[in-house]
């Protein structure tokens, strides 16, 4: 189910980037690690609890102008539905 | 060989062998090791920073229990600092809800606790202590902390028919992962089988109850179930395949490429008091003894499968074949497949009654 575009997504608890100065940024929970690219790191580091999921879209189209915005925005709401299941992402 | 290589991706740290508890599946050796034979703190942090530049991610801290550790604290910190996501997979036990806290602040991300039933009795029976209460109320102090939770609920003959009893203990709580972990037949479990090993008809059952489960709390809890392989068709990639992602270190400090490793006669293991991770990884004989596809038999060697399964288990070729080189038994292709089934035969056909006796079992003692 595709989140609700005004809600603040958060990364669940124990859920976290690897460290700034790792080279491959990595996005580290319960027995996984999910290898982040520029586009994922970008939504990721936006899942603080104080961006909604339209800001994020709405960001994500300004970084990737050259991109279809309905695309941007399709991949993001899927995505962002994808962490859910995987318990990654709490929404408020 | 070198230069194919991947990194360890996870560093399995048996901290003791010390545990409050004496489950009769515990997948510590026979032959355990004594306090005194422990790793310090300064080995176990520079082991943590080792791996983390050797490109290892995550850290488990286990055991016997990993709690038993006076310095667990500064362990958690230390493997936190090196860089890794420090996940602690215990009993519960012994702790406080103020020792709880201190875990979390130091760095710990992930909180798997381990139960042996939904009930009193069953738990305390299994885990040959009073341990079930403690555990539930660890519950109740993990939902004040900001801590990733995970339920592991270690499953066989005796608590498959609890799983409904199980996932309502886990809905009531903070956790957002439970794991259905079916026993794995080795050490003290292998000694105990004809009384762990779930009926066809147990394992049936919970099956499609936990497929039904899983699509009623999506995106709540993710339940995650391993079967006992026996009753499986194909092994599992037991480790992700021999030497190609963990290592395991030994609460004296040897490196192993599964926790029943030791079992395997002519396997010499390294330790790294004297030597580096990664030399250990790259260069340690018992860690390139099964890796890639090289020392494959038939029906392995030409399988479109082996680069999924790896050829399975080789502590399991070794306890059910003999030879921990052949494919593991349990695959349906394997020559000795009839074996297991022979012994599956056996125990779905022994009279269903037992269940309500209490099986004489061989209890896993504590370590000096």
């Amino acid at each position: 189910m595709p989140p609700d575009v005004n809600s603040f997504p958060r990364l669940a608890p124990g859920c976290r980037l690897n460290e700034k100065s790792q080279q491959q940024r990595m996005l580290l929970m319960p027995e996984r690690a999910l290898r982040l690219n520029g586009p994922s790191l970008e939504i990721i580091e936006r899942c603080d609890g104080k961006h909604t999921v339209q800001q994020i879209v709405v960001d994500l189209q300004k970084i990737y102008s050259k991109a279809e915005p309905q695309k941007v925005e399709s991949d993001i709401l899927g995505y962002l539905a994808l962490l859910h299941d995987q318990r990654a992402l709490d929404f408020t | 060989m070198t230069a194919e290589l991947s990194n360890p991706l996870a560093l399995i740290a048996e901290l003791t062998h010390r545990c409050p508890l004496h489950c009769v599946y515990c997948s510590n050796p026979l032959e355990m090791q004594s306090r005194s034979n422990e790793l310090s703190t300064e080995v176990w942090s520079r082991v943590f920073k080792e791996a983390a530049a050797a490109g290892v991610l995550q850290a488990d801290f286990t055991g016997g229990e990993p709690l038993a550790r006076p310095d667990i604290i500064d362990l958690v910190r230390a493997a936190r600092t090196a860089g890794l996501y420090v996940n602690l997979i215990t009993s519960g036990l012994p702790m406080d809800e103020i020792k709880l806290g201190t875990l979390v602040e130091a760095g710990l991300d992930h909180f798997q606790l381990s139960f042996q039933g939904a009930r009193e009795d069953t738990a305390n029976e299994i885990s040959g202590t009073k341990s079930h209460a403690q555990k539930l109320r660890v519950l109740e102090w993990l939902k004040q902390q900001r801590v990733a939770v995970t339920l592991n609920f270690v499953i066989h003959r005796r608590n498959i028919d609890q799983l409904e009893e199980m996932l309502a203990i886990a809905e009531s709580s903070s956790a957002t992962r439970v794991e259905f972990a079916n026993v794995q037949y080795y050490g003290w479990a292998f000694a105990n089988r004809e009384n762990l090993l779930p009926t066809r008809k147990q394992l049936d059952r919970s099956v499609e109850f936990l497929k039904r489960e899983q699509e009623r709390l999506k995106g709540k809890i993710r339940i995650e179930f391993v079967v006992p392989d026996y009753y499986a068709k194909f092994p599992k990639p037991c480790m992700g395949g021999w030497g190609r992602k963990l290592m395991l270190i030994t609460p004296s400090g040897d490196a192993l490429p599964c926790h029943a490793a030791q079992v395997i006669p002519g396997l010499t293991f390294e330790n790294v008091k004297n030597r580096s991770l990664r030399d250990v990884w790259e260069h340690s004989s018992a860690f390139q003894k099964f890796r890639g596809e090289n020392w494959m038999q038939a029906p392995c060697k030409t399988c479109d499968r082996r680069e999924q399964d790896f050829g399975g288990c080789r502590c399991q070729a070794l306890l059910l074949a003999g030879d921990a080189a052949a494919t593991d038994p349990v695959c349906s292709l394997a020559p000795l497949r009839p074996e297991v089934d022979a012994i599956l035969t056996g125990m779905n056909s022994a009279p269903p009654a037992e269940i309500f006796v209490k099986p004489s079992w061989l209890y896993r003692p504590n370590p000096a």
